[in-house]
C-alpha cells in the first residue's frame, strides 16, 4: 500500500522506453541486412548475449536484483549500438570484448543504470578503434552478402582482405590526405551511391525513420538530433563552399557513417547527455561540429564516438550553466 | 464563453479525471453524528484558544475557539448541543498525531445563534477583516489559509485581478463543481465582497473546461446578478491548472514567484468555496461550520455531501457505502492527498474529498528503478524545475544544492512522480529534503540561541570579574593614599614580617573554627554545609 501521494501513476517504465528504442532501430537494421547481408544479425546476437550475461554477472556481484535489471532492456540497447557501429564482418571477439568492456567497466563500475557519465557503446567503440584500428576499419563491400562467407570471416576461417573495402568516409579522408579531390574520391569509389555510399545511405535513412518515430513517441526530444545534424551539416556546407573540390557536402556527411545512428540513438542517450533544453542544443551542436572535424582531419574513420565521449565530460558543466528559469523567476 | 486570450503554464499531466461518478446526484446533506469532534486547529497559523468547557450548552454557530493572534481563524460549534469534553483526539493528518478538540454531543435541535448580516460596505475594512477572522473563514481549496489575511490589497500595487478558482483539477474531487452548479449565486455574491475589499478591477472565474455545467451555472449567476467586470472563463483541463499560481498564470499571464505576495503582483486568488463562505459570513452573518465534501473512489455511491465539521469520516463514508476491499482513506485527491490514520478522524475545513482506496484502484507502483535522467519529470513540472536534479541532491542529502535548484519552489503537485518511468516516488524525496532543511534550520536557530546565551554569560562573567578587580584596585589605591597621607597613624605599614603575622593570626583563627566545628560535628553527624 502506498502511503504517500500521488497514488496514481502513468503507465510507463524504463523497459518500455528501452524496448521502443530497440524497435526504432529495426528499419535501419532491415536496410543493413538488405544491403550487407545477414552478418550484422550474427553480430547483434553476439553482442546481445554478451551484454545480458555480463549485465547479470555484474548485477549479482553488486548484489542488485538481477532479473529486474537484466530485463530493463538497457543492456540490449548498448549491445545493439555496439554491433551497429562495428564492422559487420569483424571477428566475433571484437564485439564480444567491446560489449564486455561497455557493460562491465563503462556502465557498472560507475554505478550501473543511470550512473555512467560516458555512453557505454561509444566508450567501447573508442577502446576498440584505438586497440585494433586495422580490424575496425574493415567494412564489407555491398553485394557480398553470402552468409556462409560472412560467417567464415566472423569466426576467423577466412582472411578479410579479399572482400572488404574502405567506407566512403574513409575513402574521402584518404583522398583529402593524399591531395585528391573529394568529388573524385566519393564519386569514383566502387561503393559510391547516390549521396553517401551505396547501401549506407539507405541504412542511414532507416535510422532517420526510426528516430522520427522515437520523437513522435516523445521518448527523445527534437533538440539533440536537430542540433547535431544541423551543426554537422553546417560545417560540411561551409567548407564545401570554401573548397568544393576538397570537402564533401552536407548530404554526404549526414547520410554517411554513423551520423544518423549518432543523431537519434547515441547522442540522445539520456544518461550521458545534457538534460536542459538549451544544454541539449549546445551539447549536440558541439558533437556535430567535432564529428566533422575528426572525420575530416582525424586519424579514425568516423568521429561520432570521440565527439560524444568528449562532450559527455562536459555535460555537468553544460547543465549547470543552462538551467531553465524557474516559474516566477523568469526575466521579463 | 469568453474569448479572452489565455496563457499557458509549462508541464502538467492528464490523469483520468473520475469526476462523472460523483456528479450524478445533487449535493446531499450528511445527518448529524452521535458526536462531533471539532479540532481547534483547522487553519494555517495559531491554534485557537478554547472558549468552552465540558458540560456547557452551545448553539449552532457559537464560537468555541477564538483566533490566536491575527494569523489564525476562529472555530465554531457545527450544531447545538452539549460540550462533552475538550480533549486530545487524533487529527485528520497522516502523522496520526493528536490535538485539542472540542467534542459536542448534538441535541438535534439545530438551534442557531442569532445571525445578523454584516454591513461590509460601510464598515471600515479592518473591522470587516476581523469579522471574517472571527467567523472562521479560511481557504477551502485545501491550504486553509485564513481568508481575512488575503482580503487586503498591496500597498505598492493596485489589484487588477481577482481570480476565483473553480478549476478543481484533482481527479475524483467534485465539491467545487457541484457547489458552482447549485450555489453559483452565493459564490458570485462572495466574489463581489472580496472584490470590494481588494478594490479589484476585474474578477476572473477560472473553471476547467471539463465542467461545462459549472461554467454555465456561473455565467447565468453573473448575468442574473447584473454585476459587471466579471468573466467566467473555461480553462484547458490539465492538472494542476487549479494550483493558484498556475491558474493566475493561465488567466492573466502573471507569474507570482515563490514566497511573494500575489497582491504585490496585482492579483489575488480565492477558491469558489471560500467565496461562498465569505458570502455566508458577511451577507448572512453565518460562521463557517460545514463544507461540501466529495466521497469517491472505492465506494458504491460516490456523491457530494454538505458535512458539519467534526463529523467522523466513517459516518460520511457510510453514506456512500465503502466496498469491502477498501484498504485506506485518503483526504484530498489521488495526486496530493494524505492517508488518514483511521476512519474516526473528523471532517475539517481542509477536507475537500474523502477518497476511499483499494489495491485495485490505487495499485502499488512497480519497483523503484534508478533515474535515467530521461527528463520526463522536467517536462511535467508546472514550476519549471528540474525534478531529477532535486532528486539527486535530496537523495544524497546535498541540501544546499537542492535549495540552489529551487527545492522550495516545488508545490508537491506530484506530476513528476506521476510520469517517472523509473517509478521513483520523487515527491517523497522533496518532502524529506524540505523537512530535513526545516529541522536543520530549527536546530541551527536553537544552537545559535544557545551560543548567544553562552557568549552573553561569558561576557557577563568577564565583566563582573573586571568590575571586581577594579573595585579591589580602587580599594587598594584608596588604602595606599590613606597611608601616604597618614604614614605614622592608623595601621602599621605593611611589610613582609607583618604579613606573616597576619597570616599566622588568620591560620590560628581558622584552626580554632575547625576545632569548634569538629566538636559540634561529633554530635550532629554529617551536618555539612
Amino acid at each position: 500500500m502506498v502511503n504517500n501521494s500521488p497514488f496514481v501513476v502513468k503507465a510507463s517504465s524504463v523497459r518500455s522506453v528501452m524496448l521502443r528504442v530497440l524497435l526504432a532501430l529495426m528499419p535501419g537494421v532491415a536496410a543493413y541486412v538488405w544491403f550487407f547481408g545477414a552478418a550484422i544479425l550474427v553480430q547483434l546476437a553476439l553482442a546481445s548475449v554478451t551484454a545480458l550475461a555480463v549485465e547479470a554477472f555484474m548485477l549479482s556481484l553488486r548484489k542488485k536484483p538481477v532479473m529486474l535489471f537484466v530485463t530493463d532492456g538497457s543492456a540490449l540497447v548498448t549491445a545493439w549500438l555496439i554491433a551497429l557501429s562495428f564492422p559487420p564482418i569483424g571477428p566475433w571477439w571484437l564485439v564480444v570484448i567491446a560489449t564486455l568492456f561497455a557493460i562491465a567497466l563503462v556502465k557498472h563500475l560507475y554505478g550501473g543504470l543511470g550512473q555512467n557519465p560516458f555512453n557505454p557503446a561509444m566508450g567501447a567503440f573508442a577502446l576498440m578503434i584505438v586497440a585494433f584500428p586495422q580490424l575496425m576499419s574493415q567494412w564489407s563491400a555491398p553485394g557480398i552478402t553470402d552468409l556462409a562467407v560472412q560467417l567464415k570471416l566472423i569466426f576467423g576461417l577466412r582472411e578479410l582482405d579479399a572482400v572488404t573495402m574502405a567506407t566512403p568516409l574513409d575513402a574521402l579522408r584518404t583522398a583529402l590526405h593524399t591531395g585528391a579531390t573529394s568529388a573524385a574520391a566519393a564519386g569514383q569509389l566502387p561503393g559510391a551511391g547516390l549521396i553517401a555510399g551505396k547501401g549506407w545511405e539507405w541504412v542511414s535513412a532507416g535510422y532517420l525513420l526510426g528516430g522520427l518515430w522515437l520523437m513522435q513517441q516523445r521518448i527523445i526530444s527534437w533538440h539533440i538530433p536537430l542540433a547535431f545534424l544541423a551543426a554537422l551539416g553546417a560545417m560540411a556546407g561551409i567548407f564545401q563552399l570554401v573548397d568544393a573540390s576538397r570537402f564533401a557536402g552536407p548530404l554526404f556527411h549526414l547520410f554517411g557513417g554513423g551520423a544518423m545512428l549518432g543523431a537519434f540513438f547515441i547522442t540522445t542517450d539520456p544518461v550521458s547527455a545534457a538534460t536542459t533544453p538549451r544544454g541539449k542544443l549546445i551539447y549536440a551542436a558541439l558533437i556535430g561540429a567535432l564529428t566533422w572535424v575528426i572525420r575530416t582531419f582525424g586519424a579514425f574513420p568516423d568521429g561520432v564516438a570521440f565527439s560524444v565521449l568528449l562532450l559527455n565530460i562536459c555535460v555537468p558543466l553544460i547543465d549547470m550553466y543552462t538551467q531553465p528559469p524557474v516559474f516566477g523567476h523568469k526575466k521579463k | 464563453m469568453s474569448l479572452r486570450h489565455l496563457f499557458k503554464f509549462n508541464g502538467g499531466v492528464k490523469p483520468v479525471t473520475h469526476k462523472s461518478e460523483s456528479t450524478r446526484n445533487p449535493i446531499g446533506k450528511a445527518p448529524l453524528s452521535a458526536e462531533l469532534v471539532i479540532p481547534l486547529h483547522q487553519s494555517i497559523g495559531g491554534t485557537p484558544r478554547p472558549l468552552v468547557q465540558a458540560g456547557q450548552q452551545v448553539l449552532k454557530g457559537q464560537i468555541i475557539g477564538a483566533a490566536d493572534g491575527n494569523v489564525s481563524a476562529a472555530v465554531h460549534a457545527s450544531t447545538s448541543g452539549r460540550i462533552k469534553t475538550v480533549e486530545m483526539r487524533r487529527m485528520p493528518h497522516s502523522s496520526g498525531l493528536s490535538a485539542l478538540c472540542v467534542v459536542i454531543e448534538p441535541d438535534g435541535e439545530e438551534a442557531w445563534i442569532e445571525a445578523r448580516p454584516i454591513a461590509w460596505k460601510s464598515l471600515p475594512p479592518d473591522e470587516v477583516r476581523d469579522i471574517v477572522r472571527d467567523l472562521g473563514v479560511v481557504g477551502l481549496g485545501g491550504a486553509v489559509f485564513p481568508s481575512h489575511l488575503k482580503m487586503k490589497g498591496s500597498s505598492k500595487t493596485p489589484t487588477r485581478y481577482l481570480v476565483i478558482n473553480g478549476a478543481e483539477c484533482e481527479p475524483f474531487i467534485t465539491c467545487d463543481d457541484m457547489q458552482m452548479r447549485e450555489r453559483a449565486d452565493g459564490i458570485v455574491a462572495g466574489a463581489m465582497i472580496i472584490r470590494h475589499m481588494l478594490q479589484a478591477e476585474q474578477v476572473l472565474v477560472g473553471i476547467e473546461d471539463n465542467k461545462p455545467e459549472a461554467v454555465a451555472a456561473m455565467q447565468a449567476a453573473v448575468s442574473k446578478s447584473g454585476v459587471t467586470g466579471v468573466e467566467v472563463i473555461a480553462v484547458p483541463t490539465r492538472y494542476p491548472a487549479g494550483g493558484a499560481k498556475q491558474l493566475i498564470r493561465v488567466l492573466t499571464g502573471i507569474e507570482v514567484p515563490h514566497g511573494a505576495r500575489s497582491t504585490d503582483h496585482g492579483v489575488q486568488c480565492f477558491n469558489t468555496g471560500t467565496a461562498f463562505s465569505v458570502h455566508e459570513a458577511l451577507d448572512l452573518g453565518r460562521p463557517l461550520i460545514s463544507r461540501i465534501v466529495t466521497v469517491a473512489g472505492n465506494v458504491e455511491r460516490p456523491r457530494n455531501f454538505e458535512v458539519p465539521f467534526g463529523t467522523p469520516m466513517r459516518d460520511v463514508i457510510a453514506l456512500a457505502g465503502a466496498k469491502p476491499d477498501s484498504d485506506r482513506i485518503i483526504m484530498g485527491g489521488p495526486m496530493m492527498g494524505f492517508v488518514m490514520p483511521g476512519d474516526e478522524v473528523p471532517v475539517v475545513k481542509a477536507t475537500n474529498c474523502i477518497l476511499v482506496g483499494s489495491p485495485s484502484l490505487f495499485p502499488p507502483p512497480p519497483p523503484e528503478m534508478p533515474c535515467i535522467r530521461c527528463g520526463e519529470c522536467s517536462k511535467a513540472c508546472p514550476a519549471d524545475l528540474q525534478p531529477f536534479e532535486l532528486y539527486w541532491y535530496s537523495k544524497s542529502k546535498i541540501f544546499g544544492k537542492a535549495q540552489e535548484y529551487h527545492l522550495f519552489d516545488c508545490i508537491e503537485c506530484g506530476c513528476c512522480s506521476y510520469v517517472c518511468p523509473s517509478s521513483i516516488p520523487l515527491v517523497d524525496y522533496y518532502r524529506f529534503a524540505k523537512s530535513e532543511i526545516w529541522a536543520r534550520e530549527a536546530e541551527k536557530a536553537a544552537s545559535d540561541a544557545a551560543r548567544e546565551r553562552y557568549e552573553f554569560r561569558q561576557l557577563r562573567e568577564q565583566r563582573e570579574e573586571e568590575e571586581k578587580a577594579a573595585r579591589l584596585a580602587a580599594k587598594m589605591a584608596a588604602r595606599k593614599t590613606a597611608e601616604a597621607e597618614n604614614p605614622d597613624g592608623g595601621r602599621p605599614k605593611p611589610d613582609m614580617g607583618d604579613l606573616d603575622d597576619e597570616k599566622k593570626a588568620l591560620i590560628a583563627a581558622a584552626m580554632e573554627r575547625a576545632k569548634a566545628q569538629k566538636e559540634s560535628g561529633a554530635t550532629t553527624e554529617g551536618n555539612k554545609e
